[in-house]
């Protein structure tokens, strides 16, 4: 099978290492505008079936019958040198989804959770998950045109937000600014690691 | 409230006839992230293989991850894990970078993850 820019897909061949970065949120917060505006690749979508009781799953409210869900998790690549790779997930904030892809954030790096402004309990459950599960995690507010400006102490209030855990305004839609989301996330990491070397230390 | 036996959606029974009814990999090492290629040189898949198992070899022809060759496959990263699995195990593809044991990234691995992230500004 030959189609147009199939050569792209794969990775040089000198690659040995793949690290990940979860970005997670809840829908329509701009999860995979942000994967999309920083991966070498076009975002490439992964689905999984789910079955489960959908009382008040999304979309299939008011059905009360066991049902079958697909899924979807929208992923992007960056080749950071010659022998290492990132690839970034981008994939719903309840855990019931991201457990579908068994081991996923399993060896993460982080987990950079996209916040919008105008629904910021939507992201309470997605919060509490990952503090539940100690994964290192920044926040990164993707501003809407139509947003209400908050400062960023507003904001780590409203989310009861650790003083440390960082918190980052974002345009998901530029690249540099995605990318500086990623770089506040990957310090913070770095960081989270002295500390606990240190602990461990004395 | 009673439902009918056996209703389940296609999609979701077919992987398990492909993986021979498992849904658990033969490693736990293969992750969504691991990197899959081809052994050179290419190892014929046995005359049983699925048409899965010799799509995936032949989408490994060169370098690539698991959860890439699953969505250019169309297939899901779950039955891909089993097939990948078993792959490596029969010595037709081979496997980079697994899960990593430890639970903390190395300082060095996430120094160089800043430099690239840094060099895309």
């Amino acid at each position: 099978m030959v189609s147009v820019g199939s050569a792209d897909r794969y990775l040089p061949d000198t690659v040995q290492q793949a690290v990940k970065i979860l970005v997670v949120g809840a829908f329509g917060v701009g999860k995979t505008t942000l994967v999309g505006s920083v991966s070498e690749i076009a975002p490439l979508r992964t689905e999984e079936v789910m079955t489960e009781a959908s009382v008040g799953v999304d979309d299939l409210a008011g059905m009360s019958t066991k049902t079958t869900t697909t899924v979807a998790m929208d992923f992007g690549r960056i080749t950071l040198n010659s022998w290492l790779v990132l690839y970034l997930f981008g994939t719903p904030g309840q855990r019931r989804f991201w457990d579908l892809w068994d081991g996923l954030a399993e060896g993460a790096l982080g987990v950079l959770v996209t916040v919008d402004t105008r629904r910021l309990e939507d992201s309470f459950d997605v919060l509490e998950q990952l503090e539940l599960r100690g994964l290192p995690f920044a926040v990164a507010v993707n501003q809407f045109p139509d947003s209400e400006e908050y400062g960023v102490e507003e904001l780590r209030t409203a989310l009861d937000l650790l003083p440390e855990t960082p918190v980052v305004m974002c345009d998901a839609r530029e690249r540099a600014a995605s990318v500086d989301a990623l770089i506040s996330l990957v310090e913070y990491v770095s960081n989270v690691g002295t500390v606990r070397v240190r602990e461990t230390a004395s | 409230m009673s439902e009918p036996d056996g209703e389940y959606a296609a999609s979701a029974l077919r992987p398990y006839v492909i993986t021979k009814g498992r849904s658990r990999p033969s490693r736990n090492t293969i992750g969504v992230e691991t990197l899959l290629i081809a052994v050179d040189p290419p190892r014929d898949v046995p005359v049983s293989a699925t048409r899965e198992e010799r799509a995936l070899v032949r989408m490994c022809e060169r370098l690539l991850s698991l959860v890439e060759a699953a969505a250019h496959l169309e297939l899901p990263v779950s039955l891909v894990k089993v097939l990948a699995s078993d792959l490596v195990d029969s010595g037709h593809l081979s496997a980079r970078s697994g899960v990593p044991q430890a639970v903390l990234p190395d300082s060095q691995l996430l120094q160089e993850v800043l430099d690239g992230l840094r060099r895309l500004r």
